[in-house]
């Protein structure tokens, strides 16, 4: 009886997990799509900075205010697609600068982003590597980060501009291998917070290739 | 200098101080990673790193 419930056990922990990854990818693909939606939104009715800056915020009081009351029960999956909506929609005006300038940029940019996303969970979910000691590195990347941003906002320098968006693309690089290897090691057992901070990863990423692509491009 | 980049540095600013506690417990709660594991962080990133640079060379 003993060996049975000793054996069992694993088992039902790499089905538990494997039915979060399962979950996570299938919740992301949905928001990535309905995002993309909401981007699109954004783009033809031709939202200012002003709107895009007021749906960002309420992205981001319902992340930190609402989805991490209501993740445990299905009330998390309207909040996370209004979550993945309303930063979808504050894409727009940045959106549409890069197609007006050169949309092989928002192409090249999108392309690059799921090439990188892929390649990074596809490495972690076959390699089955710990990343959990990534967790430092990612904070103190994003704090840093964050600290320059803000400088750059008065300062306008646009090497600092450049340096922050390449820095962003590789804390995005590893925050995706950290969240991987966090669900495949039961570090992250809840699918919908899980989404959320792959979605921001993608997000962020895709955001800072558009701007180094933008810069580098000869438009 | 217009309202939305005030906001922008506001919003920015609130969540430098929403991040901060949860960093400071990450960084002290994370193991330290042995050479060979950040090898194995290392190698990708290098190749992310090469994907950007023919991404800005093809565009």
């Amino acid at each position: 009886m003993q060996m049975n419930t000793a054996v069992t056990r694993p088992q039902e922990a790499i089905l538990q997990t494997n039915k979060v990854i399962r979950n996570t990818y299938i919740l992301l693909s949905m928001t990535l799509l309905f995002s993309g939606f909401a981007a699109f939104l954004g783009v033809v009715s031709g939202i200012g900075q002003g709107t895009a800056l007021i749906a960002t915020i309420a992205a981001i009081v319902i992340l930190w205010f609402v989805l991490p009351k209501t993740a445990n029960s299905g009330a998390g999956i309207p909040v996370i697609f209004a979550f993945t909506g309303l930063l979808g929609f504050g894409l727009g005006p940045v959106l549409s600068y890069y197609l007006s300038v050169n949309p092989s940029i928002v192409m090249s940019a999108l392309g690059g982003t799921g090439v990188i996303f892929l390649g990074l969970s596809g490495y972690a979910l076959t390699t089955r590597k710990d990343f959990s000691f990534l967790g430092g590195f990612v904070m103190v990347g994003m704090l840093v980060v964050l600290g320059a941003a803000i400088l750059n906002i008065f300062l306008g320098i646009p090497a600092l501009f450049l340096a922050v968006n390449a820095a962003i693309v590789m804390i995005m690089s590893a925050f995706i291998l950290w969240e991987t290897s966090s669900l495949i090691h039961g570090g992250e057992t809840n699918y919908i917070m899980a989404t959320a901070g792959l979605f921001l990863s993608i997000l962020n990423m895709f955001q800072a290739l558009l701007h180094l692509l933008g810069a580098f491009s000869n438009d | 200098m217009d309202w939305v980049k005030i906001g922008s540095a506001v919003l920015m600013g609130a969540m430098l101080i929403y991040l901060f506690p949860r960093a400071k417990q990450t960084i002290e709660n994370s193991p330290k990673g042995t050479m060979k594991e950040w090898m194995g962080f290392i190698l990708p990133m290098a190749a992310v790193v090469l994907f950007i640079i023919l991404l800005i060379a093809l565009v």
